[in-house]
């Protein structure tokens, strides 16, 4: 209890402090932190439409963005990573893509899909497989060799190298790139709204701001705040979860 | 009694440096044969050609069934830390039915005596209990073949014991036929019905000695037993333990040479 105080009261005083600012201050620029909420109240409870229309159609953006790159990456960097030739070949290429700022590529995308969802995930697709991928091929490699030896000793099938040593082996790397790669599409989820479309919360954000409504424009930024927060937290659950198996101190260690 | 193994004339070399060079033995069904030999000299790569994780140089190996396991030397490396006990003793077993898998594991717990550690992850356990567990898992898969490389080098006297009377006892009750390499000549002795005796690098064959014990041994009375104490002797002679002979016949051969070469021109 007295931890979770300790983390949140720094964050609560700063709001008090904004409120404060924001009131003595009076600019439209910068509305206090309660104006910002009544608004956010009014824009996307109160509206509901707006919510599934807007906020809606974002996450699941995002969400299936980061799951179709996770996946692709996963697959791709064990792949890679277990196979020395195949790394020589593809390393190089890795290299030069991942050097093209996503952003840049929002353009071409948008010719290419002429606008909508697809050209969305597809800029995050693209912005977020690079981190995956290149843990995922980390991870595989740093399979220990005499674990490598012990699976080919007993002859164990094909799935389960691949499944029960590979990946697990891999796991805290591949996770290491899955929480990049989440605040990554949420940075690209809002890019790729920017232009070519006319729903989502970056869309919502841009036109808020070409309507002057500042009030609205912080209520999407706030949004967008609380819902990286929330995502960070329920993945470092799921990764708790999944990575329980690791020796957590060393005195619990013994070997 | 039919061969398990039958190695002949095998032969290692990682790129200019000869590992082993030129082995032939055999290894009788049911037997337990030691394989001792200065430290470096290619214990492990013989045990890696053996289980076929490098191809030799040269020679042949053929095993009579294709179920081997192996004991790795670092045996906490060779664990699963994602897995619990018994997933590791599973580990190998995937092809079976479950209850089978589960049958068989608990029995080969039950063995090295970490009945009550099955659900515990391995990095839990004490290092001599991480080695039982590598060597449950092995004989779960029921081997024809088991191969040890230095399985109890990295626990402590009493363990050490401990495990070794605990291998005799599997292999004698399930019939087990065990290639251990080892560089403890006492342990070579108290565990073998034969002892391989290897040279320094490259590994070639020194000797090859049946172990006149009786099979039920005894850490207090086998260890001064006559046949024992005289072995360990003659072993240590072959290691050439305790002389300072490898520098001096290094030497004499270099003295040879040039001398022969003086002759010759
Ligand atoms: N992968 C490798 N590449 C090159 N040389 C190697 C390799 N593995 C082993 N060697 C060399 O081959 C020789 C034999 O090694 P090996 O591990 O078989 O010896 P060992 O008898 O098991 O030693 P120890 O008693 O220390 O376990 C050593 O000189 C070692 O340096
Ligand atoms: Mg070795």
């Amino acid at each position: 209890m007295t931890k979770f105080l300790q983390r949140w009261t720094v964050f609560a005083g700063l709001v008090v402090v904004w409120q404060v600012l924001g009131w003595l201050a009076d600019d439209p620029f910068f509305p206090p932190p309660s104006l910002i909420v009544s608004a956010a109240w009014e824009w996307w409870v109160l509206e509901p439409s707006n919510f599934f229309d807007h906020v809606v159609p974002s996450v699941e953006r995002l969400l299936g963005g980061w799951a179709i790159a996770s996946l692709i990456g996963v697959s791709l960097g064990l792949a890679l990573g277990r196979s020395d030739r195949a790394m020589e070949y593809a390393g190089p290429l890795l290299v030069f893509l991942r050097s093209i700022p996503p952003p840049a590529l929002v353009p071409v995308f948008l010719l290419l899909f002429r606008g909508g969802t697809s050209m969305q995930l597809a800029t995050i697709v693209f912005g977020v497989i690079w981190p995956v991928l290149l843990n995922s091929v980390d991870g595989a490699r740093s399979v220990d060799v005499t674990k490598v030896d012990t699976s080919a000793v007993f002859q164990i099938p094909r799935w389960q190298w691949v499944l029960g040593v590979v990946l697990p082996a891999a796991s805290p790397k591949i996770f290491a790139g899955l929480r990049v790669s989440l605040s990554l599409s949420l940075v690209l989820m809002v890019i790729s709204e920017l232009v070519g479309t006319d729903n989502g919360i970056g869309s919502q954000l841009m036109q808020a701001q070409r309507e002057f409504d500042y009030t609205r424009m912080w209520a999407g930024i706030v949004l967008l705040g609380v819902l990286g927060y929330g995502l960070n937290t329920a993945l470092l659950a799921v990764e708790r979860r999944v990575l329980a198996w690791q020796p957590r101190s060393r005195d619990e260690q013994h070997a | 009694m039919s061969n398990m193994l039958e190695v002949a004339d095998l032969g290692h070399t990682y790129g200019d440096h000869e590992a082993i060079g030129g082995l032939t033995f055999t290894v009788r069904a049911g037997e337990l044969v030691c394989v001792v030999g200065p430290s470096g000299c290619g214990k492990s790569t013989l045990l890696r050609t053996i289980s076929g994780l490098v191809a030799p140089s040269r020679g042949d190996v053929s095993l009579n069934g294709s179920h081997l396991a192996v004991v790795f030397q670092d045996y906490s490396r060779s664990l699963f830390p994602w897995l619990s006990v018994q997933g590791n003793v599973e580990f190998p077993l995937r092809g079976l039915p479950r209850a089978e898998r589960r049958a068989r594991a608990a029995e080969a717990l039950e063995w090295v005596g970490l009945g009550a550690a099955a659900r515990k992850r391995p990095w839990q356990l004490s290092g001599g209990m991480q080695q039982r567990v590598a060597i449950a898992r092995a004989l779960a898969y029921r081997p024809s073949l088991l191969l040890m490389d230095e399985p109890f080098a990295s626990v402590d006297a009493q363990t050490r014991f401990e495990l070794e009377d605990l291998l005799l006892r599997v292999r004698r009750e399930h019939d087990t036929t065990v290639l251990v390499v080892t560089h403890d000549i006492d342990e070579s002795v108290y565990l073998g019905d034969r002892i391989l005796v290897l040279s320094g690098s490259p590994a070639r064959l020194v000797a090859d000695l049946e172990v006149p014990l009786p099979a039920e041994r005894n850490q207090v009375t086998t260890r001064t037993d006559e046949g024992f104490v005289a072995l360990r002797s003659k072993v240590a002679r072959l290691l050439n333990v305790g002389k300072p002979s490898m520098d001096m016949e290094k030497w004499a051969a270099a003295e040879r040479e040039s001398l022969s070469e003086t002759v010759s021109s």
